[in-house]
């Protein structure tokens, strides 16, 4: 049922996308036409879209996991943040060979960045403050802390608004040195592909079975359904809500370790949130809040936002359609109302 | 004394956006209806106003524009939340992707493909009134007024009664969904109305930036001010003096603070003061909940 | 003078029939009841008389001898129709006044409320029946019989002419339902017809003239209260002998093994629930707990397991202090509770009926091992419950929610007897229940009981205590007052509410 509404919420979102397109006077034909052959006709677009994509995925799983335990992570976009500001910070830091160095700059950015949803988590269960109200100050105060620290000496690249580079070995794109001999996979690989992915999946993979195979998914769920019975049955539920936004948490931070690992190799001041906390949001939704619903919606919305771009160069038409998409498929996925009800 | 003006005055003015908008989801949470779509009917209502009065060269009228297109987009979740009894936060969270898309989208078809409206000159900005503009002066006529219609109208009552306990005012033979619907077209108007307020009187132009995560402090605000008008007012006034603070320190050159750790004082603030009252005792008991 | 007729009213909700063709005929100036069990559609039946449900197409409601279509709740009340629901529909954070006046609120010259001229106008009606209302009380500080008053003042303020009363004393202690009695005939004697909901018969005895029967959603019939004995009304409610005495045999209670002693704990208000509270429960006992709603019964179950702090006294079960340990460990302690509201608090309702089955057992052999579910074992478990307590239909992937409420509660019994409990808490264990699952429940704490097994038994249904007890205990605003050991209704019922 909800693969249905899903599938039908975005081929809806995509008309309401055409119909603006076309009131504006630009061909949907053709503006999808573009956005197709600028996804798909060429290896290293594929590329492109994956890069683009692992984020996503992974912020949605977060958003996603914290939704199943009846919370709604708004705070993705901050502990990304923090996730990307340890990888940074560390891999700048330390000095260790590439065996060493990469597991443990993940590690620090997952512990750092779980400590930092579960303080969300924390607030609501010892003081009750809703996780929508603290996440959201949580976002901001990671955006001005990751600022001061990029600018802090012997971090700050000078001259720059950014920080140093990450250590060699803290990166993890390990596929530059493949030179296939087939043309297809040399141009796959010609942009920065990175081992991101992997990890993304492999998530994906733990999480699935952390829901449904083991006995903390099972509490965690039945706190998400109804967390009156659930005490009633014995489980702790404050302490359950602050694990599961510690998962959450180190979830979203990992997307931004891996977006530092990967591609970016450093952090910048930022002026305002990148959104991919929020585009979590919509990954999570469009993905009725499974993990593998997660990585499907997560590979859609990263081929959206990249071959978006391409009807601004190509037609002169705004790519920002793609939000209006989004929003119209988040809406239509609010309307059947088969998301799951709150008692 | 010249500090004090600058703090007095930057705080209103950081306050009054939130006013208009925290004012907007106090309205629409009273009557049930969770709005955590604030954000982007605040980018919709600012992008909007400055459109509009560069068209007409009034900024009155663009005043209006910016809260009639909040209005407008707002009817979307009434539709959704309403009508259809959908989850409320899901529908929200559309509007911010549709307010936020629409408004750009817009603006680069209108203006030549740049996401930035161009500035409006000085006299097509709302003017100032003894020093400050006058959006002040309209967001605490308008909280005054809230106040008036929460607790002193009968539209006010039911209105209440419709949030707290939607069978009850459906025995006592109310349309329920009439007055969600009210409520909420009135949360947008005014969300509409606080991104205005920032377009067309405190800067001169629409830009991408322009919001960035007001509207969400301003549901913040309105739970800060437990939901009453009056308080919500001083929470948003407390957040233009927490940034006016930011702005003050961050000139002083004597203070060796970094700027970046400053500005998160009022996030920081924020949640200290949420720990020191425990719980959402006076949130309207029928929230989020349909039918 | 016939003040409502219903003839042929159907009802149906997708393929549930809620009533079908019910005739009802109310004199003016009668006080006529509605006698049925829980789901037999009286409900649906009075929401059809305030609008509130549309019925099927066929159906004719004459009002005052006139055909009518009532549309809405607004047109019910305008054609003089009032109605008190069993929930009462009152704003908590409103006063009385703002309350009694809400949809139909007068205004002054500024489009303002007029709360000058709805209070002369509420004083009025409120000194006619001698109801006695602090107008500027808020409804969340009022006592819940007050709050009926308030519901009874806000359709005389809207001048209603018939006025139904749903399920009118549940809530009521002895002393408020005495005075409900009065209003009523109060009411009758100024010339208002009533109808009354009820599934309790002495209720009916008491204040009916006349008493129309529904079963099942269809109509059986209407006799005159006065000449027909409860025993035929039972029977003709269920539709086949009813034994209203359960059959038990007298058993020596054993060894105690529950003690209570001087325990005070405060409720979600910070205000002490329980004072100096005290209990023993042996082994073998029934020990019934009778007590109107809200004298500390649900404070008393909280402490009991574990998720509210006792602030002061000691709780030991089997020699060993349990005072504030967490519920999970209350639990393999050996106590297990059949909470009051099952789709609140006992089940999952959207978990299987088998994942229901090991909500507190997941982390047990040989349910999970290293953290991990083994789902053989949970299948297995769930097939033997399910045949054991026969619960139906037998598809353990269901969700809890797709079963009816009597095998909800089957499997919230199941569950907690499958852990071979010392002592069993069965807080209102049958509220909602049909005739049916009642009597099942019953047999099975009587079964309990004689396998020498503790059970408490708390519930605001006052035949259910003196049916099934050993022992009674009373409590009133959370002392323990009075204890008997078979007593009179009447003697309980005078102790139940002394307190107040």
């Amino acid at each position: 049922m909800k693969i249905i509404t899903s599938i039908s919420s975005v081929f809806l979102g995509l008309l309401v996308g055409a119909l603006i397109l076309k009131i504006s006077g630009i061909s949907p034909l053709e503006a999808y036409q573009v956005m197709w052959e600028g996804a798909f006709s060429k290896p290293q677009y594929i590329a492109y879209i994956i890069i683009r994509s692992t984020p996503l995925i992974l912020t949605g799983l977060s958003v996603a996991f914290a939704f199943r335990t009846g919370l709604f992570n708004i705070g993705s976009e901050g502990q990304f943040i923090i996730g990307a500001l340890s990888a940074a910070y560390f891999g700048v830091k330390f000095h260790y060979p590439a065996y060493l160095q990469i597991p443990l700059v993940l590690l620090l950015s997952i512990f750092f960045s779980g400590i930092y949803g579960g303080l969300a988590g924390l607030l609501k269960a010892k003081f009750g403050i809703h996780e929508v109200i603290s996440t959201i100050m949580l976002n901001w105060i990671a955006l001005y802390f990751s600022n001061y620290a990029v600018m802090t000496e012997g971090f700050h690249r000078p001259y720059t608004e950014t920080s140093e580079f990450i250590n060699p070995t803290t990166s993890i794109t390990f596929f530059e040195n493949i030179k296939p001999t087939n043309q297809f996979w040399s141009d796959f690989f010609r942009p920065p592909v990175n081992a991101g992915i992997l990890i993304a999946i492999i998530s994906i993979l733990v999480v699935w079975i952390i829901l449904n195979k083991t006995t903390f998914g099972f509490k965690l769920k039945s706190v998400g359904f109804n967390p009156e019975a659930s005490r009633y049955a014995g489980i702790n539920v404050e302490k359950k809500m602050t694990q599961s936004m510690i998962i959450a948490g180190s979830l979203s931070g990992l997307a931004g370790a891996l977006h530092v690992m990967g591609v970016s190799k450093n952090i910048a001041i930022l002026a305002a949130h990148e959104g991919y906390g929020f585009d979590g949001i919509a990954v999570a939704l469009i993905g009725s809040n499974t993990p593998f619903g997660s990585l499907i919606a997560g590979f859609f919305l990263g081929t959206l936002k990249y071959s978006g771009q391409k009807i601004q160069s190509a037609l002169d038409a705004p790519s920002e359609v793609i939000l209006i998409m989004i929003g119209a498929i988040i809406f239509f996925i609010a309307i059947p109302n088969l998301w799951r009800k709150k008692s | 004394m010249n500090d004090i003006i600058f703090l007095f005055s930057t705080t209103l003015m950081y306050a009054t956006p939130l006013i208009f908008t925290a004012l907007g989801g106090l309205m629409s949470e009273k009557a049930g209806i969770i709005n955590i779509g604030l954000e982007g009917l605040m980018t919709f209502g600012a992008f909007f106003a400055s459109f509009i009065a560069l068209k007409t060269g009034s900024p009155w009228t663009g005043l209006l524009a910016g809260g009639t297109a909040g209005l407008i987009l707002a009817g979307l979740h009434a539709l959704a939340s309403i009508k259809f009894k959908s989850n409320q936060v899901v529908s929200g969270m559309a509007l911010n992707f549709l307010g936020t898309g629409l408004s750009l989208f817009l603006c680069r078809l209108f203006f030549d493909g740049t996401s930035m409206t161009p500035p409006l000159s000085l006299d097509n900005k709302l003017p100032t009134f003894m020093g400050q503009y006058v959006t002040i002066y309209l967001a605490l006529f308008l909280t005054f007024f809230i106040w008036l219609i929460f607790n002193k109208t009968v539209f006010g009552l039911r209105m209440i009664s419709v949030g707290d306990h939607p069978k009850a005012s459906d025995a006592a033979g109310l349309t329920v969904s009439l007055y969600r619907t009210i409520a909420v077209l009135a949360s947008g108007f005014l969300a509409g109305l606080g991104g205005a307020s920032l377009s067309i009187a405190i800067v001169s132009n629409f830009r991408p930036t322009l919001i960035s995560g007001q509207g969400f402090i301003a549901i913040a605000a309105l739970i800060f001010g437990k939901w009453k008008p009056e308080s919500t007012l001083f929470a948003c006034l407390f957040f233009g003096f927490s940034q006016a603070l930011v702005i003050f320190l961050g000139g002083k050159e004597n203070l060796h603070i970094s700027s970046q750790l400053l500005s998160t004082l009022p996030y920081f603030l924020t949640l200290v003061v949420l720990i020191g009252f425990i719980k959402n005792m006076s949130a309207p008991r029928a929230l989020g909940i349909n039918e | 003078m016939i003040a409502l007729e219903l003839k042929n009213i159907s009802k149906t909700f997708g393929t549930f029939k809620a009533n079908s063709n019910i005739n009802l005929q109310v004199k003016k100036g009668e006080v006529h009841a509605i006698l049925g069990e829980n789901g037999a559609g009286k409900s649906t039946l009075m929401k059809i008389i305030f609008g509130l449900h549309q019925p099927d197409a066929g159906g004719e409601i004459l009002l005052n001898e006139k055909s009518i279509k009532i549309p809405s709740a607004h047109f019910a009340i305008k054609s003089g129709i009032g109605m008190v629901h069993q929930h009462f529909m009152l704003i908590r954070p409103f006063t009385i006044l703002q309350n009694i006046i809400l949809g139909f609120e007068p205004r002054n010259f500024l489009g303002f409320i007029d709360y000058t001229k709805a209070r002369n106008e509420i004083l009025k009606i409120s000194k006619s029946y001698n109801f006695n209302l602090d107008l500027d009380l808020k409804i969340e500080n009022i006592s819940v019989g007050m709050q009926q008053r308030v519901e009874i003042v806000k359709t005389l303020y809207r001048n209603a002419e018939l006025i139904i009363l749903d399920e009118p004393t549940a809530v009521l202690t002895p002393q408020e339902i005495e005075d409900f009695y009065r209003i009523i005939s109060n009411l009758k004697s100024s010339g208002k017809t009533i109808i009354i909901i009820t599934h309790k018969l002495h209720e009916i005895k008491e204040i009916a003239d006349r008493c129309t029967i529904i079963r099942k959603g269809e109509y059986i019939e209407t006799l005159d209260v006065r000449s027909t004995s409860e025993e035929i009304l039972a029977s003709k409610m269920v539709g086949r002998e009813v034994n209203l005495k359960i059959s038990k045999e007298d058993k020596i209670p054993g060894e105690m093994i529950l003690e209570i002693s001087n325990l005070e704990v405060k409720n979600d208000k910070g205000l002490l629930a329980l004072k100096n509270f005290s209990l023993k429960l042996a082994r073998g006992e029934i020990l019934g707990l009778a007590g109107i709603d809200g004298n500390g019964q649900k404070e008393l179950v909280d402490a009991l397991t574990g998720l509210r702090r006792v602030s002061k006294g000691q709780i030991t079960l089997q020699k060993k202090n349990i005072t504030n340990l967490s519920p999970k460990m209350i639990y393999h302690e050996k106590l297990a509770m059949i909470p009051e509201d099952r789709q609140r608090r006992g089940l999952i309702m959207d978990y299987s009926v088998k994942e229901n089955f090991v909500l507190q057992r997941i982390d047990q052999k040989p349910f999970s091992q290293y953290g991990f579910i083994i789902t053989r074992e949970l299948n297995s478990f769930a097939e033997l419950l399910m045949e054991k307590f026969d619960i139906r239909p037998r598809n353990k992937e269901l969700k809890s929610s797709e079963l009816s409420g009597g095998n909800q509660q089957k499997i919230i019994l199941a569950r907690e007897i499958s852990n071979n409990p010392d002592v069993l808490i069965a807080f209102q264990p049958t509220r909602g229940l049909d005739v049916g699952a009642i009597e099942y429940i019953h047999l099975e704490l009587i079964k309990l009981r004689n396998q020498n097994k503790a059970i408490l038994l708390i519930s605001y249904e006052l035949d259910e205590i003196l049916n099934l007890s050993d022992r009674i205990q009373v409590i009133t605003e959370g002392v323990a007052s009075q204890s008997f050991i078979k007593p009179t209704k009447e003697e309980i019922g005078l102790a139940m509410g002394s307190g107040k």
